[in-house]
């Protein structure tokens, strides 16, 4: 254990790649405020700001749900999803100057006493309303995320398992909030971009897409630690847990999102079809890909045992899935948002590195706050023995 | 000519397993009532091959479920349901998906009792009652032994604790 590196140092070369990223990201914004029209460049925001935002409160789910299960196999690596949960406040205040643009983004925002379809959804959809739900939770998930990880730390200096016990407690509460924000978060800012279009799985679906992105990032961050030389003590059965929930999210995923698209189709009923019609005939290619690089590479590539066990295989399918989520999200967003077709570019992948690289830097400034082991927690010993099947 | 050692304590028979492996005594089968945990590293068993028939037969179950319908709705019998084409992919994949499962299971079902020879007409010795109650057995084939080795073997067998030791026919 002498050899094993306990704390995170953030190195100028980090510093300087990550900077770099950030750069450019600006770069692309700038291009893109030049070049396009204010709804892509608002659309590109809201996309990556919601991405971004919800990978850290995925993050927080991870640790909540295995707090509320008592399970050790994580503990080891805990460390990661705490530091990307740490993002959750600054992307918040990131998605709070979204509301500057929600006019070029969310139709309803203008149309309401022309649409009729709309001002008949105006005790919900009005912007005060809006703003009062965004408000609370993302108040209550920073609060909650803030409380979880404070303990979490605290456990480092005094008894692990007194600040274990307390969190159960915040764990059970931000669960229980999670499951019914993040629907409401989902018809909020997704859904209600084409709001005339209604669907009761669509809350689920953006809940389990939002789990496996976090998940795909987890590991991410995981094989980008490893390969600046920490996290050694990182067991082949902890990557093989990893890539398991990869694997079993992205079917969860895969089903849920089938169920909306079958249910749609059969039933054929104009105001329900037009989401999809719109998808199919003009980003047939995105329609498509979305499905393969979600659902058809990971699930064939991660159904065999051996590959679930090798970090280089489960991170380049963490990767996959991660753009494929991308590409999910970009499908929920654009369709509805813009009148024209449109491609993606160079501005909309250049923004998400830029939004990627400031991601990064606030994952891996939290990191050097806490040592990498929670060495108090009561299952610590446990994530380096166990054994799976 | 068989040789089983009786035991009454997970530990003992785990220590016993490798034991006897370390002697380069080779163990034919072990019994007990239930799994015990670690017994299968210890016994230096492969790892199962039935991951593998469920996906074979998974794979037989989608593709045959998917042409079953495939074959009933274009030429069989095509009827038109809800001005759907006849061949409409998004409809027949729940029944794809359930054959799939439903193969994938009865594959896994039918390969288990196969490999443990189990199942109608199968005629597997017991060694002793025991064996399904409360004591575990290690059972080693002795068949090529000459007279020292089975002294030995037993020797060792009480070394490990084995409470009782018989032979076999």
């Amino acid at each position: 254990m002498e050899n094993i590196k306990l704390t995170f140092k953030f190195s100028k070369k980090i510093k300087i790649v990550l900077g770099s990223l950030i750069l450019f990201g600006l770069i692309a914004l700038a291009y893109g405020i030049l070049n396009f029209s204010s709804e892509k460049v608002w659309s590109a925001l809201v996309l990556n700001s919601v991405n971004f935002v919800t990978i850290s409160l995925g993050a927080t789910f991870f640790i909540a749900i295995h707090i509320i299960t008592q399970s050790g196999w994580h503990v080891s690596l805990q460390r990661i999803p705490e530091a990307i949960s740490m993002y959750l406040p600054i992307g918040a205040i990131i998605l709070i100057l979204m509301i500057f643009g929600i006019n070029h983004v969310y139709h309803w925002t203008h149309e309401i006493h022309h649409d009729p379809v709309i001002s008949g959804k105006e005790a919900y959809l009005n912007i005060p309303f809006f703003v009062i739900r965004l408000v609370i939770y993302l108040s209550v998930w920073t609060l909650l995320t803030l409380k979880l990880r404070k303990l979490s730390k605290n456990s480092d200096i005094d008894d692990g398992l007194k600040f274990y016990n307390k969190s159960r407690t915040y764990a059970a509460l931000f669960l229980v909030f999670f499951a019914i924000s993040i629907v409401i978060f989902a018809w909020d800012w997704l859904m209600s971009i084409e709001a005339h279009w209604f669907s009761t799985l669509f809350g689920w679906y953006v809940m389990a897409g939002v789990i496996v992105k976090s998940f795909a990032l987890i590991i991410i961050v995981l094989a980008i630690l490893r390969s600046l030389g920490y996290f050694e003590f990182i067991t082949t059965d902890n990557i093989h847990d990893l890539a398991r929930y990869l694997f079993s999210f992205g079917i969860f995923w895969m089903y849920l999102w089938f169920s909306q698209f079958m249910l749609i189709w059969y039933a054929n009923l104009p105001e329900e079809t037009f989401y999809f019609v719109k998808r199919v005939e003009n980003y047939k290619f995105l329609f498509l890909l979305n499905v393969v690089l979600n659902f058809a590479i990971p699930f064939l590539v991660l159904i065999v045992r051996k590959f679930r066990r090798i970090l280089w295989i489960v991170t380049s399918m963490a990767v996959i899935v991660f753009m494929g989520q991308w590409v999910d999200q970009y499908l929920m967003i654009f369709p509805g948002s813009m009148k024209e077709v449109q491609s993606i570019g160079f501005f909309d992948i250049g923004l998400t590195i830029g939004f990627f690289g400031l991601f990064l830097w606030v994952v891996l400034k939290s990191l050097t706050k806490a040592n990498l082991l929670p060495e108090n927690h009561p299952y610590l010993n446990e994530s380096f023995h166990y054994k799976n099947i | 000519m068989e040789i089983s050692g009786y035991y009454d304590r997970e530990a003992n028979l785990l220590d016993a397993v490798k034991k006897l492996r370390e002697n380069n005594i080779s163990i034919k089968d072990v019994f007990s009532p239930y799994p015990v945990h670690g017994l299968d590293l210890a016994m230096g068993l492969k790892r199962s091959w039935l991951p593998k028939a469920a996906f074979v037969g998974g794979a037989i179950g989608a593709i045959s479920g998917f042409g079953l319908q495939a074959w009933v709705f274009t030429r069989a019998y095509p009827i038109n349901i809800g001005g759907k084409p006849f061949l409409s992919v998004p409809s027949f994949i729940p029944v794809t998906f359930e054959c799939a499962i439903l193969f994938a299971a009865l594959s896994i079902v039918l390969a288990y009792l196969f490999k443990s020879n189990l199942g109608a007409g199968a005629d597997n010795k017991i060694y002793d009652e025991r064996a399904t109650d409360d004591h575990f057995v290690v059972v080693l084939d002795a068949s090529n032994f000459v007279h020292n080795d089975a002294e030995k073997i037993k020797m060792k067998l009480e070394e490990t604790g084995a409470l009782d030791i018989k032979y076999h026919n």
